[in-house]
């Protein structure tokens, strides 16, 4: 018979540590747990060439495409100040092979840590110091190459280049001011093919593209206002026009905490759109861990607690799992542990669908290198080992009234890790909120992905000579730069364009060009802004190409400019572009049957056909003569005269 | 001495450091006109400039602040790093082979520098113990540094003092030897031990590192188990190189110390037996050898030491229109020995012909070695190479240049009388001489054709 109900208990559990879905969510609910976040905001920079070698940036490589594979270990190695770093020692713990795919076009020895780096990017450099200005950040005299320790192999020196560039700025969102800590350029790091078992497997195409890294103090007290410092600090980086855009090219590492919980690093979004959802889920994962402590806490000191460990014997047993009955056919081993006084609280809620115990199979899985599934619990919410079998083990341990029980099946070398990894997760439980990475789902949820890593993991990068900043090099850059985000932001309002199309405008950072054709075309701004933020984004979609160059619709105004075309026929033209890229405007105005008339000539028409003019209907409105006129004269009038023009009926 | 609270800065930073009385590793608060600053002071390296102030930031970054800007600091506390590589007591194991740890400096086991900025070797047993537990379980471990200079500062002196260290650690009853060296000079210092300590009865194992211990992806700590195996479990008695085979942490090759070349400037798998195969692959497993005629490991004690060299030896890599003066200046600066690095099968030009025959008189001993680095010396296909032997420069079969010139400095050292130097040097020791070529001695696979790029994507190089 089951001690408790799973279901019930989750649900319970849910409602009992006051958790309210996102929609439902006020400020109070966020003041009541202390929702507190802050983001490192990674942007790829628009640069030919990579950052520490000269392989061009920007090409990629598909999983099963390369023309070499080579094969590397990591160690954990001391810090400048003479520290170990946990993640780097928890990496190790896996004793991984790391795999390389290397494709001649866009890795060299450098990338695989066969060469020492050349010089830095200049053009990187320049590019992220002007990004630096514009964060109003305090810019460091000197860059100093910083080697930051990722023992995960995702690069294979085993550590990252990167180097701050400046200090303590500050970006404006509507309401608040937001303070940022730093920010760095950096080399990114390999993308992963696989992580099954002891083998990972990275291509190196992405390996060493110069990117940037902002980071804010955790500023932030509820989701909505992450997204939009997160969607502020991405439009400042493409509001230069020389970062990367598209899939990838910016990704964010979302730290929260709750009030009395840990900064957790939810890592790699790629939509800012999921951000919020992310940062709300995860705030109350950490109260409801806080939770789970209170009551562990309540029923047994951290030092008087034991696991119990059993190895099992799969004859003694009828189990029906068929993952478990094909690990046994592997000839893995079978183990129980048993967790006193977590009875209740493998099963309690921590997020929408992961009750408590999702934290430990997913650190079977990535520290002990078991694939999932890899275990079942006395409170699993489905049912995967019955309770006959638990009965029989909760017998063997002798287990008391609120005791849980983990079984396990693991290859026999990773049994040791297996045990470690549960035990250490246990005693974790009476601190709180472990320090931890976590990998994000779409729908808000995240599992366990690394240990958190500290200072700890820094070394200053012997083979790279620090880069003085001269004080009047700096001044050049600072005129170079583009108008902030936020007076770009109060221009388009004061030309009266609405701010729904804001956030299209400032993604593709459009504002240059739409000031270019407000200022030396002399179009109306508030015009132009909806040409770009309505009828180009319709075309996007309609054509789906996100990238349009911006320039083309510039020249397309200012070719109408001077054949004296109204603006009218804009619409027309630039599908015409979307269509047929490689016409000229001439052949475009030629495909739409456009014909030159003077303004005058249409007017005089306009005028005999009001003549003409006969109600059809016994209560005709003027209107009706319009639509009249109109109906007859306007492709002769579209690019030629200005319908409302046309649509004046004396 | 009195403690150096400004360690390594000069100029306008240390009258900054002194004038608002900030001490490196002070915590200090430091405010500029390009904004204010938070942090610890770190030491600078010597050859950096005076005009920057290095500290290390909350969150773990260094940065420098240029002096210029500096218009105020203040230190709000003091920690000094202990910058320590854990020590543990290397454990003794009842039944493992007994190897001793010969340290030389170079990156196998490194730490920090701060007065040049690079790293300096570290390398006491429980030092190694901490970073690479794992040779706990190959051996017992003895190590003794007796230099700390990098590769490049290596030379006949060293050599001589490590084989005499040699003679001694093998009458002691070792069961092998490990040498930790930089990788620049290892095989100007394997084939100097390969001359100096003959019919060794246990093997000697030289090994470095192409990346140093403070990275994570060094080779140092493989390397290192790969040689204290071949040392205390392998059955080859000779002076080998142990480094990385291919890129990839594999396996480790064992090259013949006669035979071997770095031949990448920063490759891992950087090490290459020249005109020959590896004695040996070695993985943690133990010694697999690939080579039969090797010398077997003995229980005697045997060893002929033989620690001379003659330091007036030279080399001269000939290029097209070289002068005869360059040969004149060695005659004339009293040099005993000429290792020619010469063209194709081994020529120069005729213009040098009266300058090898001055030093031919002055009691210059010449050997000719090629620059194509494979193949042999032959000096018979062409008139150059009769008329240069006739002039006194002697064919050094395979030899490497630079094993010829080891060999000449350590042959010189023993004798100058012509034929017997001529004697030990064209009389093999192990190999620096080989009566024949393999097919498979010269593998350089030219990357793009199709074939090569169709192994290299299935065999890790």
């Amino acid at each position: 018979m089951k001690r408790i109900d799973p279901r019930k208990n989750y649900e319970d559990t849910c409602k009992r540590i006051g958790y309210v879905s996102r929609k439902e969510a006020k400020q109070a609910d966020y003041d009541r747990i202390g929702f507190m976040s802050g983001l490192e905001v990674h942007q790829q920079l628009l640069t030919k060439k990579k950052l520490f070698c000269r392989c061009p940036a920007g090409f990629f490589q598909k999983p099963d495409e390369y023309d070499a594979e080579l094969i590397r270990h990591m160690r954990p190695t001391l810090s400048e100040l003479g520290e170990y770093d946990g993640t780097a020692l928890m990496e190790f713990k896996t004793k991984k092979n790391i795999i390389y795919r290397i494709a001649n076009k866009t890795a060299c020895t450098y990338d695989v840590d066969d060469t020492p780096p050349f010089p830095i990017n200049r053009e990187a450099l320049e590019i992220a110091l002007e990004i630096s200005l514009l964060s109003k950040l305090n810019i460091v005299g000197e860059v100093h190459i910083t080697r930051k320790q990722y023992l995960d192999g995702s690069i294979p020196t085993g550590f990252q280049r990167t180097a701050i560039l400046g200090v303590e700025g500050e970006i404006p969102l509507r309401h608040k001011k937001i303070r940022l800590i730093q920010l760095s350029i950096e080399e990114d790091s390999c993308r992963e093919v696989s992580d099954i078992g002891h083998t990972r497997i990275y291509r190196t195409d992405r390996l060493g593209m110069p990117l940037i890294e902002t980071v804010t103090y955790p500023d932030m007290v509820n989701p909505d206002e992450v997204k939009e410092c997160c969607d502020y600090i991405r439009f400042l980086n493409r509001s230069t026009g020389k970062v990367r855009t598209g899939i990838g090219a910016g990704r964010e590492d979302v730290n929260v905490s709750c009030r009395g919980g840990h900064r957790v690093e939810i890592k790699g979004v790629s939509r800012t759109k999921w951000i919020p959802e992310l940062t709300h889920v995860e705030a109350f994962r950490q109260w409801a861990l806080l939770s789970i402590r209170e009551e562990l806490r309540n029923r047994i000191q951290k030092e008087d607690w034991k696991m119990g460990v059993l190895e099992l014997d799969p004859k003694q047993f009828q189990f029906d799992y068929q993952p478990i009955r094909e690990a046994m056919a592997r000839n893995e081993k079978l183990y129980a542990v048993n967790l006193p006084c977590f009875g209740g609280l493998l099963s309690h809620f921590t997020q929408p669908t992961k009750p408590f115990y999702d934290e430990f199979t997913n650190r079977l899985k990535v520290i002990a290198c078991i694939e999932k599934p890899n275990m079942a619990t006395s409170e699993d919410i489905d049912e995967i080992v019955g309770d006959d079998i638990f009965n029989k083990i909760q017998k063997l341990f002798n287990a008391k009234e609120n005791d849980a029980q983990i079984i396990f099946w693991s290859p026999a070398a990773d049994v040791k890790t297996a045990l470690e990894t549960i035990e250490e997760r246990c005693q974790m439980t009476f601190d709180g909120v472990p320090n931890e990475t976590r990998k994000s789902f779409e729908d808000g949820t995240t599992i366990f992905e690394r240990v958190l890593p500290g200072a700890d993991r820094m070394y200053p990068d012997t083979d790279s000579a620090p880069i003085p900043l001269e004080t009047a090099y700096i001044d050049t850059l600072r005129h170079r730069v583009p108008d902030e985000v936020h007076d770009r932001y109060n221009q388009l309002v004061a030309w009266g364009v609405p701010t729904t199309v804001f956030h299209f405008l400032f993604t593709h950072n459009y504002y240059p060009v739409i000031k270019k054709i407000a200022d030396e075309l002399g179009l109306n701004p508030k015009y132009t802004a909806l040409f770009f933020g309505q009828t180009l984004k319709k075309m996007q979609g309609k054509y789906k190409q996100r990238h349009f160059d911006p320039q083309r619709i510039f020249e397309m105004f200012a070719f109408l400019k001077q054949e004296n075309i109204e603006t009218a026929i804009a619409p027309k033209m630039l599908e015409e572009m979307f269509k047929n890229p490689q016409q000229d405007f001439k052949d475009i105005l030629k495909a739409l049957n456009y014909r030159k008339f003077r303004k005058e000539e249409i007017l005089n028409q306009q005028k005999s056909i009001q003549k003409e003019f006969v109600p059809k209907r016994k209560n005709t409105s003027a209107q009706d003569k319009v639509n009249h006129v109109m109906g007859a004269l306007r492709s002769w009038s579209v690019g030629n005269i200005a319908l409302s023009e046309l649509a004046k009926i004396e | 001495m009195a403690e150096d609270f400004f360690q390594g800065y000069k100029g306008e930073a240390l009258e900054l450091l002194q004038k608002y009385n900030v001490r490196v590793w002070g915590a200090a608060e430091v405010e500029t006109t390009r904004g204010n600053f938070t942090g610890t002071i770190l030491p600078r390296a010597e050859n950096d400039d005076k005009k920057h102030i290095v500290m290390k930031i909350s969150t773990g970054y260094n940065i420098g602040i240029d002096t210029n800007t500096i218009t105020g600091m203040k230190e709000t506390g003091y920690k000094k790093a202990n910058y320590k590589i854990p020590e543990k007591e290397f454990p003794y194991t009842e039944g493992l082979p007994h190897v001793k740890l010969l340290g030389t400096g170079g990156t196998i086991a490194s730490r920090l520098d701060y007065r040049t900025g690079a790293v300096i070797p570290a390398f006491s047993p429980g030092e190694l113990y901490g970073a690479v537990p794992e040779l706990a379980e190959i051996c017992n471990l003895d190590t003794e540094k007796i230099f700390a200079v990098f590769s490049e500062n290596m030379g006949p002196k060293q050599y001589i003092a490590l084989a005499n260290k040699i003679g001694e650690e093998i009458a002691k009853g070792i069961d092998g030897i490990v040498i930790g060296h930089g990788t620049d000079t290892l095989h100007h210092t394997s084939a100097a031990l390969t001359f100096m300590c003959q019919n060794l009865p246990v093997p000697v194992v030289l090994v470095g590192s192409q990346r140093s211990s403070d990275r994570p992806s060094s080779d140092a700590a493989l390397n290192l188990m790969h040689a204290m195996t071949t040392a205390g479990h392998g059955n080859i008695a000779e002076v080998m190189v142990c480094m990385f085979g291919p890129t990839s942490d594999e396996y480790g090759l064992l090259h013949r110390g006669t035979r071997v070349r770095k031949m990448h400037s920063s490759y891992r798998s950087t090490f290459r037996t020249i005109g020959d195969m590896p004695v040996a692959r070695v993985t943690r497993q133990g010694v697999v050898p690939i080579k039969d005629n090797f010398k077997p490991r003995r229980n005697d004690r045997n060893v002929n030491i033989i620690p001379t060299f003659d330091d007036r030896v030279t080399m001269l890599y000939y290029y097209p229109g070289m002068k005869p003066d360059m040969l004149d200046a060695i005659t004339d600066n009293g040099y005993k020995g000429v290792i020619w690095v010469g063209t194709g099968l081994g020529h120069v030009n005729k213009e040098m012909y009266p300058a090898i025959e001055r030093a031919h008189a002055a009691g210059v001993h010449q050997y000719m070695t090629v620059q194509t680095i494979w193949g042999y010396v032959h000096m018979f296909v062409y008139d150059t190479g009769r008329d240069m032997m006739a002039k006194g420069i002697i064919p050094a079969a395979n030899m490497l240049p630079e094993v010829a010139w080891i060999k000449l400095g350590w042959a010189l050292g023993q004798t100058h009388d012509r034929e017997e130097v001529k004697r030990l040097m064209l009389t093999p020791i192990n190999d620096e001489t080989t009566e024949r070529e393999p097919y498979n001695g010269y593998l350089v696979y030219q990357g793009g054709s199709p074939e090569v790029e169709d192994f290299v994507r299935k065999v890790r190089k």
